[in-house]
Parts: structure tokens; sequence; C-alpha cells
């Protein structure tokens, strides 16, 4: 199974014969400890410190399939270098288009992502609430808006109870987070203060798994359904995310600081924007990991599968869609 | 009219599903293990096949090893397991020798790790089901085809579509 990595030190990545060669750079710049990564080890790099590197090492990636995804200093992604499309399907690609040119058939997709992501983060609500925490009431005034979706007639509206069902979702997280932190409304770009942080570092970290999956089927990652298509964004990545920030970052939010694995000292604040200390990130990032590999018993392949994998199967819910086979119906979390 | 190839005729005796999927360039087999591991085994079953063997392509196929002097086909498979679908392969090659005016081809079905190999011949029963095949294969390339339903057959869980095919909800 090929793996992830993620390189936070500043560094050179060359190609050494057919593998790959990392030197990690000292406080003065000067080259250190070298380390060698099979290449048939890694699906894909996440770069977050400064990376020296040439073309020779990116053609060598490009054959392997393997993508490199970039962000800036306060973690917002950047870019990604991908590999030559190596799955083109040109039947699929019009089907896609067509459904989202289709209004009908856009918007019926559209209020799927929004009804699976309202049901896992109910899940997440109904688990604290079953543990002594009293977040009933915005359990109930979730499921009013969960109720108003089949109504929803046009994608902005969805997109509206979409807002709302989240803003319900993170006024409640308060309670489930010690006392140190207060929520108070989201706040992107920049975030203003540690949950904010926190989430905005997660949701990044998702939106990067849900791309990379993505990368391997043939979907095309820039036709989205429930978000606009953008042209600087894989908005495919941003309509999955939906599905799986519940699951794979929220949870992560309340186990890091319940845990206190994450305490208050981690976040810098500067200029009102508040950000992750390096070691913060890698923790963050370490939970992400281990919550991807994390595998469930799935019902109906009776096989173990990865919540990465999750993903990857949502691809394929989604392709059968596009191409008239099945009706797509969102991952639920089922335990 | 689109191409068929060897693989839509292989596909066309194990599953008419994975023939539609594939032919729409639906493909799962760069995720497959299995797959991996038969390309392994064709790189390094056969090390000191000699020179006078061949990679020829012919009508939209590619046959691996071809010997033009004994008018020999070598295919290297990895277990019996579908060997119905093999046998249909190579005749499929026979075939398209024998219209392209090669007289009297054999083959060779080679399974190195069972240590067995099997030679197939061209009956005149198949001269006249192979045209078949190829107007039920077009048939399913066919735009207004929808995809066949699943077959539930146990080697379903080996196949690269396995997971695409039962995902459920």
């Amino acid at each position: 199974m090929r793996k992830t990595y993620y390189l936070f030190n500043p560094g050179r990545l060359s190609r050494k014969d057919n593998t790959l060669q990392y030197t990690a750079y000292d406080e003065q710049g000067l080259p250190g400890q070298v380390k060698y990564l099979p290449i048939m080890d890694v699906a894909d790099l996440y770069v977050f410190g400064s990376l020296d590197a040439n073309s020779s090492l990116y053609n060598f990636l490009g054959k392997n399939g393997v993508s490199v995804h970039f962000f800036d200093y306060y973690e917002h992604y950047t870019g990604s270098f991908m590999a030559k499309e190596y799955l083109l399907a040109g039947k699929l690609q019009v089907q896609q288009t067509q459904h989202y040119t289709s209004k009908t058939k856009r918007i019926a997709l559209a209020r799927k992502f929004v009804e699976g992501s309202a049901f896992n983060l109910l899940k997440n609500l109904r688990y604290y609430q079953s543990r002594g925490r009293d977040v009933a009431a915005h359990i109930d005034q979730i499921e009013g808006y969960v109720a108003a979706l089949p109504f929803a007639n046009a994608v902005p509206e969805l997109m509206g109870l979409e807002g709302n069902i989240r803003q319900t979702y993170y006024s409640g997280f308060d309670r489930l987070v010690p006392t140190d932190y207060a929520f108070g409304t989201r706040t992107t770009q920049p975030p203003q203060n540690e949950l904010n942080a926190l989430m905005s570092f997660g949701n990044m970290l998702c939106y990067s798994a849900c791309l990379s999956q993505i990368y391997h089927t043939q979907l095309n990652p820039t036709i989205s359904f429930l978000h606009e298509p953008g042209t600087r964004r894989f908005s495919l990545a941003l309509d999955l995310a939906e599905i799986f920030k519940p699951l794979l970052v929220d949870r992560l939010i309340f186990r890091v600081l319940n845990k206190r694995e994450i305490r208050p000292n981690d976040f810098v604040q500067d200029l009102g924007r508040c950000v992750l200390k390096e070691p913060a990130k890698k923790t963050v990032v370490r939970v992400f990991e281990e919550r991807l590999k994390e595998t469930i018993q799935h019902r109906s392949l009776k096989r173990s599968v990865s919540y990465q994998h999750l993903i990857k199967l949502e691809c394929y819910k989604l392709t059968k869609h596009l191409m008239q086979m099945e009706e797509y119906k969102p991952f639920k979390a089922w335990w | 009219m689109r191409t068929i190839t060897a693989t839509h005729v292989k596909y066309y005796h194990v599953c008419h599903r994975k023939l539609w999927l594939f032919d729409r360039d639906l493909w799962m087999e760069h995720t497959s293990e299995a797959v991996a591991g038969g390309e392994l085994l064709h790189q390094t079953a056969y090390p000191q096949r000699a020179e006078r063997y061949k990679e020829v392509s012919i009508g939209g196929s590619k046959i691996d090893f071809y010997d033009p002097h004994r008018r020999v086909i070598h295919e290297i498979k990895t277990s019996q397991k579908l060997e119905e679908s093999h046998i249909a392969q190579l005749k499929y090659y026979l075939w398209l020798l024998e219209e392209a005016g090669v007289e009297g081809p054999t083959a060779l079905l080679e399974y190195p790790k069972l240590r067995q190999t099997l030679a197939v011949a061209l009956t005149p029963a198949d001269r006249a089901d192979i045209p078949q095949w190829l107007t039920r294969i077009q048939q399913l390339q066919s735009d207004n085809t929808p995809c066949p339903p699943t077959i539930n057959k146990p080697f379903c869980r080996q196949c690269s579509y396995y997971e695409f095919c039962y995902v459920g909800e």
C-alpha cells in the first residue's frame, strides 16, 4: 500500500537511480541527513517546508503517478503537481458535464452531498449527546434544516441550508471541547482563533485527500455539483470533502483537544490571524494519517476498508450515478 | 465502428458488465495487484525465450509472443481459473491470423506457475462462432446499451472491478 509523505523540513528531493533521495537542510542551510524513499511506497507528497527539486525529479514522479501538493507558510493549499492524466474516459466526462448543466440532475446530486454531510455531522453530535454533553437543541435544529432539504430547488438554496447546518453544528462545538477554547463564529482567510485554525488546517488536509483519490479514478476533479466549478480549484474535491469532514476532521479536532495532544500554547496569534506551530501541525497530520488508515468492516463489500479507501469508493458510486448505472447514495456512517 | 481488441473478446467470455465498463475506458486495472502480478510473471517467466519471438499488432490486438517461422502464438497466464476466456482469446488471435492470410497457425497457452501448457486450435465451429461474438460485442459497445447487471460469481471477489460493482451504499 502506497503512503502519503509529508515534508515539513526544508531540504532537497532528488531522483537517485530509481528511488527518491531526500537531503534535509540544517539551520545554516547546509545539507545534512540523507533519507531514501522507495518510489513504489509513495502515493503522494505534501510539501509544507521549502523544497528544492529539479525537473528530472518531476519527470520521475510524473512517470510513477505521484502527485505533489504544496502549501504556503500559513498552511494554505497553493497548488499541485499532477502527473499527466492517465485515466481519461470521454463518455464519463460528457456525462459529468451533462449532470452539471442539467438543473434537475445537478440539484439531485448536490442535495445528496448535503444530506450525507448532515447525516455524518449529526452522528458526531449524537455520539457526544450519549456521553452527556447537552447538544439536543442543536440536533433538533439541524434536523429541521435536513427536513427542508428535499424542498430546496436551487443550488444556492441548498448552499444556504448547508451553511445553516454548519453554523448550528459549530455553535455546539463549545460544549464538546475543553473550556480553554471558544469557537465564536467560523472565520477563514484568516482563521481568527484556535478552533478555526485547526478546522482550516484539517479541512485542507481532507480536501487534498479527496483530490488524491479522485485523481486515481476517471472523474474530472474540476466539474462539481454542490460547489460551483471553479477555475482555480478542484471543486469536486470540495463536494466530496463535505461528506468526510465530520468523520475525518471534526472528530480529529475533538480528539486532539480533549486528549490535550494540542494545547493553547501550540498556536501563534499574529495580526488577527491564528496559526498552528510546527510541532502541532505534525501532530494534526499524524492523527489525520492514523485516521485515514483506520479500517472499518464494509457492509456490502464484506471486507475491511480504510477511511482513505472509503473516499475512493465514493468516487466509484459517483461514477455509477453519472453513467446511469445506479443512483448515488452518499456515504453515511452506519456504526 | 469502435475497435474490438482481444481484451474485449476475453472479457466477453468472463463478464459482459466488465466488457461494457472497459469499453467505456472505465479501467480499474491500474489499482489491481493481480494485474501487476500478471505483468511481472509475463516479464520473468521465460527469461531464456529466444529472439525469434516477435510482438505482433494485428486488427487492433497485440500478440505478445509470436514465432513467425513456426507460426505459433504463446500466451502466458497466471492461473487456470478463467481458462475458457484464455482459450477464447487465443482462438481470436488464430482467427485474426487466418483472416490475414497466415496458413495453419497454432497456439500454446502457458501457465508457468502450474508448469502446464495447453495447445489451442481453431475448429470449423469456432470459425462460425467468432463472428457472432464480435456482433454481440458491438451491441454492447453501442451507446444505447445500458450496463449489464452484476453476475455475482465467486470470482467477482478477485476482479479489479469488485469494489466498483458491489460497493452499494
